[in-house]
């Protein structure tokens, strides 16, 4: 059963992966993230909320198999308290025959994981893809003509694209070759093999934030564009030290040079 | 050694005595950074510094990433998420690396471009010329198999469409294709030796460029002028140049700055920019991607090598008078590497007996549709090859052969220059004159 859905998964991805050869590039919507910009910073309640809704909804099928669980404790992440981290460690099977094989070990004479890993569990039998550097994987936004000022302008768009599909849906659905497809205008080839996810007020917030569509679809896609680029804030923290303290060198040497050159130029 | 008469070290100590009889190091390193440098060189005389130095960079963040990554397929791209992640500063040693390479070849077609308009690579300096040419193939092809490094879709299957090229050389292309792979497709011992090799050439590109640097200080470095530094005593070199050391230097670093901060701030702010995200989903054999672009720096000559299809009536030609040997394939990487043997033969090609494009007007609008000609080049070579595409790559990539083998050879003998300064002095005093001189051709206010 399971390698027949697998098999019908792997061909329906196939099929659109073929649609999208075609060059049909759906339509992103360019939604305004808090870490936009060259100050832009992630906004620590939208992760923990992203997280909610990847756990509960998306983690289903989807793997996160880069990341670290100890990270969601990070700063500039969702920045979990640690016994909020524990708990949520502890809801993993360390020892789960399925998602990570062991093999005895005849000189510890004990069964240790094959796979020794801390980070999330990958899920990837269903045929869904590993969201873990999904934002960074996929373009929303393109052109005009191959010149890339819109990337320059507005981002690469990864997460933008990401909440752009999950609100994206129709309601429209066909059948090819006993695969349900749904149209989704964000979608390349505009029909996709992933039923809606969400529907709006999937998920309940502790502090009563907004959970319609658009808003989980935001928060989601905010969550893996930090899992995609977990140090984004320390980086750009560096860039702008870096740059701070590189035009006060290069200032200096402005300066220097100028008069290095003065007598030669006879303009001292 | 021939060269710019100019005041060699003298070991003065006894200490210094001894050990310049036995190893003139210190004597080397004063005669290479006191070489007399002609004084009129322009901002475009900075990018060799910078090219110096972004060799350093790579280098450096380079070892520190080898230390971290892991060169095997099934590995390779969870290593380098592990640098991104886990280690200290991965991500900045990484997107420095990426960006890094981005910035060498901004430098290096800045170099190159300079070299042309300033006919660089006329005698004497057709030497110093061919070692940059090894050099910029030398780094395309480091370039390259460092981008097959994090096993990305994009690394696979770029991979494959490259070492591909080489097995469209008629006879011996099949061979040549699986013993540079090391088996029938790109695999693990692809990336083995991508790797290897990865690390070896940096090493190999600074030996170039220190003869490439040895090269120019025996003939002296070109200016815009193109007029050579007087050589008949130290006084009269004196007045065409200045020491390397502190004059250009300080120049070199204030630029090297300027560029610092633009380059700190993408990699800073958007590092991912210059990158193809397809690069972040890992390498699949089963799916091909639906566009398989190169790096940005690749794009001209990807864009040549694409261009002449089985369409073309040249290749249609050729096709026919060589027997079908040479396809349309074959043709579109002779034409891909003949686009940069073309520009290594420039010293031969260029007829004209006036070194610099400053005072060759013809020249000068050739040379800028040139520039255009390779930028259309590069954006063409991100595009599909659907009309107009088609015609706009056929029609660069023909003028990009034109202009070395037809224009080139042909100006020098229709092209009537224009006078030059007799001196790099009196060049430079136009600029920056001579404050009693000026004084005396003002006129006297009137009481």
């Amino acid at each position: 059963m399971l390698k027949t859905l697998s098999l019908a998964t792997v061909s329906a991805v196939a099929l659109a992966t073929g649609a999208f050869a075609a060059g049909d590039a759906g339509h992103t919507e360019d939604f305004a993230f808090s870490y936009e910009g060259p100050f832009g910073t992630y906004d620590q309640n939208q992760l923990q909320r992203g997280l909610k809704i990847y756990t509960e909804l998306c983690s289903a099928c989807h793997g996160l198999k880069f990341v670290p669980l100890r990270t969601l404790a990070d700063e500039g992440g969702p920045a979990l308290p640690e016994d909020q981290m524990k708990a949520y460690a502890a809801a993993f099977p360390i020892n789960d025959e399925l998602s990570n094989p062991q093999l005895f070990d005849r000189d510890l004479e004990e069964y240790r994981t094959l796979l020794p890993t801390d980070n999330f569990p990958a899920l990837e039998t269903a045929g869904a893809p590993d969201l873990s550097l999904m934002a960074k994987a996929r373009a929303g936004f393109h052109g005009p003509l191959g010149t890339g000022i819109n990337q320059f302008v507005k981002g690469i768009g990864g997460a933008e694209y990401i909440a752009s599909v999950l609100t994206g849906y129709t309601g429209e659905e066909k059948e090819e070759a006993g695969t349900i497809f749904y149209e989704n205008t964000a979608f390349p080839g505009g029909w996709i093999a992933m039923a809606p996810p969400l529907y709006g007020e999937d998920v309940e917030f502790n502090d009563g934030h907004s959970n319609d569509l658009h808003s989980e679809a935001e928060d989601v896609a905010a969550f893996l564009r930090w899992t995609a680029e977990p140090h984004q804030d320390a980086r750009k923290r560096t860039g702008f030290v870096g740059v701070f303290f590189l035009i006060i060198l290069t200032v200096l040497l402005y300066l220097s040079n100028k008069r290095i050159w003065a007598k030669i130029k006879r303009k001292d | 050694m021939a060269g710019i008469p100019h005041d060699h070290y003298e070991p003065k100590t006894g200490g210094e005595k001894w050990l310049h009889s036995r190893l003139p190091i210190v004597g080397l390193m004063y005669d290479t950074l006191m070489i007399p440098t002609p004084k009129n060189l322009n901002w475009m005389w900075i990018w060799g510094i910078v090219l110096t130095f972004c060799l350093v960079l790579q280098i450096v963040t380079g070892i520190v990433l080898a230390m971290h990554y892991t060169p095997h397929v099934d590995q390779a791209f969870a290593s380098v998420e592990h640098i991104m992640r886990n280690v200290n500063g991965g991500y900045m040693l990484r997107y420095l690396h990426a960006n890094g390479a981005s910035l060498f070849f901004v430098a290096v077609y800045a170099h190159i471009f300079r070299g042309l308009y300033y006919g660089s690579y006329k005698a004497p300096r057709e030497i110093t010329w061919i070692i940059g040419m090894i050099i910029y193939l030398a780094m395309m092809a480091t370039a390259f198999m460092g981008y097959v490094l994090p096993w990305g879709q994009m690394s696979f299957w770029g991979a494959t469409v490259i070492t591909g090229l080489f097995g469209a050389i008629p006879g011996v292309g099949d061979m040549l294709q699986t013993w540079l792979l090391g088996g029938p497709a790109v695999d693990n011992a692809t990336l083995n030796r991508f790797f290897s090799l990865h690390y070896l050439l940096p090493f190999v590109i600074a030996g170039l460029v220190a003869v490439h640097i040895w090269a120019f200080h025996t003939t002296g470095n070109n200016n815009p002028t193109g007029v050579e530094v007087r050589r008949t005593s130290k006084e009269d070199a004196a007045k065409d140049t200045v020491p390397f050391w502190p004059y250009f230097v300080m120049k070199d670093l204030f630029a090297l700055g300027v560029i610092m901060i633009v380059f700190w701030a993408i990699v800073g702010f958007m590092p991912n920019y210059l990158g193809h995200p397809d690069n972040y989903i890992e390498a699949n054999p089963l799916a091909t991607p639906a566009h398989i672009v190169p790096e940005w720096y690749f794009l001209p000559f990807y864009a040549i090598l694409r261009a002449f299809t089985a369409d073309v009536w040249a290749v249609q030609l050729v096709s026919f008078v060589t027997g079908g040997i040479v396809d349309a394939k074959f043709f579109g990487v002779a034409a891909m590497f003949g686009a940069i043997i073309v520009m290594a033969l420039a010293p031969w090609l260029d007829t004209s007996s006036v070194r610099s494009g400053r005072y060759r007007p013809m020249f000068k609008w050739w040379f800028a549709l040139l520039v255009v000609d390779f930028f259309v080049l590069m954006w063409v070579g991100a595009r599909d090859t659907e009309f107009p595409h088609d015609w706009i790559s056929l029609i660069a990539s023909a003028y990009w052969f034109a202009y070395f083998l037809i224009i080139l050879p042909l100006l020098g003998v229709i092209e009537k220059p224009l006078p030059r300064p007799a001196t790099i002095e009196e060049d430079f005093d136009s600029h920056y004159p001579a404050k009693d001189k000026s004084a005396g051709t003002v006129p006297a206010p009137a009481e």
